[in-house]
């Protein structure tokens, strides 16, 4: 590849010079011309598929679509003109011709790429009237829903799969008018690989795909008296429901949901973070007693739901890697249910565990035999993603952005920015070296921010000296990214002691049942997955503890309840194990 | 569901190709082998390539139901083929087709519930004459109306 090599080339009349093998499609944003685009995702491979970005090529027999032409030196390039915009138009027209007219009733209302494309494109009137697809939606899974009928065909959410979390659960079944989007054998979503991340959701132009909702069991749950609500929310959530609302990435709206929450009906509010951080109090133990007496490692994270069903079926011979830690939100359904039931005399079956979660996945996680209570039942009761709470509280009229700010309730409300940061990649592996240095030292940590496990990058490692002993650890955010550490481990050959996998692509602040991307953001877009980051990091450096075992509240836990970490009334509780899942992930 | 095995001559044929170095994409030579012994592609056989060739389930399964060759359930004991060339087709060729479905509750390319047929279209037998034109194994039907079909299905209901 002769990457320095200039091409020049004309597009609208303007002289443009770009490297060889520049898309059309991103010479003209060179001069400032956004060619309209349906189809294409800058994080994914170009599929070419939609035909909106169509612009004519003198010397080409037909338009071409200018996200996968490379520019060609001298090539003549015309993005718009009345015959190119008839043809965009009609093309639009045509992807609407065959999908639902319901647009009122749609989730994705105002939030819909693919009615913001007709809009701008001037489609005002259908003319063509044709055969219509129909076709049952799959609601077999708890997490994710499939809806055909909605389904354009951009193949995004195929891509995304494949290509960003290498799980490749869907694929392009059949052909031509009978095109689907479909797990293999056309099996039911619960019985394929998928693992719930949700990230075809969060690529999806229309409604395509969507979350299983649960707000109803919520609303039944709120408005009976004899039950005591009990929310939680997880770290991402503040950082991102702003967005929900109309407000840039990155505000932290911690205040104002639980300010929501109590205003939705909810009896008590309590911080994930708080479960965050008790998480940390079990995992950095299990790494220490690990690490010096001798256990299975690399020590593999435990929290993140879409990992765990990934590493069931895709990596079955690492389980024994794993953390046994239960995720924070498992930690604190359960200790609501037991510890703050007792010691509020209230009875465990009267008590409703709501968590909002910024992940679909945390529902199927809820709905998992390990996450139940001896009797099977859940201990979480129901999960809402972010974008479900954002509409709950639309529905109440509730003006969230200003809304005053309130503080959780007592005893499972209280944390240290070693949990807020738990939202983003690299959070998890940072808080528990915080806690685990201390606990094999013996000394305080003066330098507490771990800066190389930080940022955006797929792969991540650092070295940290631990009383002259070099513990190496690597955080991977994306399944595919941990694939990669993932065969290392398997081959034996990973270097690490401690790694950190997060399901989605930036950890729990890109989860897939975040707010969906703004008008101008495109989904996944690392700026804002960087805005939220950094409204996470932020949390943390303005509390004044920022280590979980200072949490004087997890001490207290402890003394009065658990023991100490790992302990049996720890295991019995916080911890878990997973099993291999069927089918196979490849 | 029935217990596939790959025969010892598709285990060799994909190990064969599995020590090329574009192994993948001998997908669909291996699928064209599969269907020659099994006579369709069986899930469990298409989830055992998947493992061995080291390709997700879902992408073979978009590959077989791509392309028409493929047969994703067994044919049925009895393949009946109407002709729907030109001049069977402007003889009522149609009307027959249509009459076969109404009759085994199925589509053009489905297999009856019972195994026993399969319905499929054929393009020109070469009777024109004789047309519309129907082929039931080796036997012909000929000046086929939407009123023999009845006649015809019974006739193989008991063989």
């Amino acid at each position: 590849m002769t990457e320095n090599k200039m091409v020049k080339l004309i597009i609208d009349g303007k002289n443009v010079e770009v490297p060889e093998g520049t898309s059309i499609m991103h010479a003209a944003e060179v001069i400032g011309i956004k060619v309209p685009r349906l189809c294409y995702h800058p994080y994914l491979s170009i599929e070419g598929a939609c035909r909106v970005c169509i612009v004519e090529v003198k010397g080409a027999r037909n338009f071409i679509a200018s996200c996968a032409t490379p520019v060609a030196e001298g090539m003549e390039v015309t993005t718009t003109s009345p015959s190119i915009r008839q043809a965009r138009r009609d093309i639009v027209e045509l992807i609407l011709d065959n999908h639902p007219k319901d647009c009122q009733t749609c989730d994705r209302d105002g939030n819909c790429e693919l009615q913001r494309l007709a809009y701008a494109m001037g489609v005002r009137n259908r003319y063509f009237e044709g055969e219509r697809k129909n076709y049952e939606k799959d609601l077999s899974s708890p997490a994710v829903i499939r809806d055909p009928n909605k389904c354009i065909l951009c193949q995004r959410c195929v891509r995304v799969c494949e290509e960003v979390q290498g799980v490749t659960a869907l694929c392009q079944a059949h052909r031509g008018f009978n095109t689907v989007v479909m797990p293999a054998f056309d099996l039911p979503f619960s019985e394929s690989v998928c693992v719930t991340c949700g990230q075809c959701i969060n690529v999806c132009p229309t409604a395509a795909f969507l979350e299983k909702e649960s707000t109803k069991k919520v609303w039944d749950a709120i408005s009976n008296p004899e039950v005591t609500v009990i929310a939680q929310f997880a770290p991402s959530v503040r950082a991102a429901v702003g967005e929900g609302f109309g407000l840039e990435p990155g505000h932290n709206m911690e205040g104002q949901t639980v300010t929501a929450l109590r205003r939705l009906g909810v009896d008590i509010v309590f911080d994930t973070q708080f479960g965050a951080d008790l998480t940390i109090m079990e995992e950095a133990n299990e790494f220490v007693k690990r690490f010096t007496q001798g256990g299975k490692l690399p020590m593999l994270t435990s929290c993140s739901a879409a990992w765990m069903k990934y590493i069931e079926q895709f990596y079955p011979e690492l389980l024994d890697n794993l953390s046994t830690c239960k995720s924070p939100m498992g930690m604190v359904s359960a200790l609501t249910k037991t510890f703050y039931a007792k010691k509020k005399n209230l009875d465990p079956k009267k008590i409703f565990n709501l968590a909002v979660m910024c992940c679909t996945a945390k529902k199927f996680e809820a709905a998992r035999p390990e996450m139940a209570d001896e009797n099977g039942k859940a201990y979480t009761d129901a999960v809402v993603t972010t974008r479900e709470f954002v509409w709950m509280v639309k529905s109440q009229g509730i003006d969230f952005v200003n809304l005053e700010k309130s503080d959780f309730d007592p005893v499972l409300g209280f944390s240290t920015g070693a949990g807020a940061i738990f939202g983003a990649t690299g959070g998890v592996m940072e808080a528990a070296l915080r806690t685990a240095y201390e606990i094999i030292t013996n000394e305080t940590l003066v330098d507490i921010d771990f800066v190389p496990v930080r940022g955006m990058k797929g792969i991540k490692e650092a070295e940290i000296d631990i009383n002259g002993t070099k513990v190496k650890v690597a955080v991977a955010h994306g399944l595919g990214n941990a694939r990669i550490l993932m065969d290392q481990a398997k081959n034996g050959t990973s270097p690490y002691h401690f790694i950190e996998v997060m399901g989605c692509p930036g950890g729990c602040i890109g989860g897939g049942g975040q707010p969906y991307a703004g008008t101008d953001v495109i989904p996944l877009d690392q700026e804002m997955l960087k805005a939220r980051a950094k409204a996470l990091y932020d949390i943390d450096h303005g509390k004044v503890l920022r280590k979980s075992h200072e949490n004087p509240y997890i001490q207290r836990l402890y003394k009065e309840f658990l023991g100490e970490p790992l302990s049996e009334v720890s295991h019995h509780l916080l911890h878990t194990h997973y099993k291999q899942r069927f089918p196979k992930g490849i | 569901m029935t217990d596939f095995k790959l025969t010892p001559e598709l285990e060799n044929y994909i190990d064969e190709c599995k020590q090329k170095e574009e192994y993948k994409s001998y997908l669909i030579a291996v699928l064209h082998k599969i269907q020659e012994v099994f006579g369709y592609l069986p899930q469990s056989m298409m989830e055992e390539v998947a493992e061995r060739l080291e390709i997700p389930t879902s992408k073979i399964y978009g590959v077989a139901t791509f392309y028409h060759m493929f047969k994703l359930k067994p044919e049925g004991k009895h393949a009946i083929n109407i002709c729907l060339g030109t001049a069977c087709y402007v003889k009522g060729a149609q009307q027959v087709l249509n009459a076969f479905e109404t009759a085994l509750k199925i589509k053009l390319g489905e297999t009856t519930e019972d195994g026993l047929f399969t319905l499929k279209s054929t393009r020109c037998l070469g009777t024109c004459g004789l047309a519309p034109v129907v082929m039931i194994g080796e036997k012909v039907y000929s000046n086929v109306t939407p009123d023999d079909v009845a006649v015809i299905i019974s006739s193989y209901k008991n063989r």
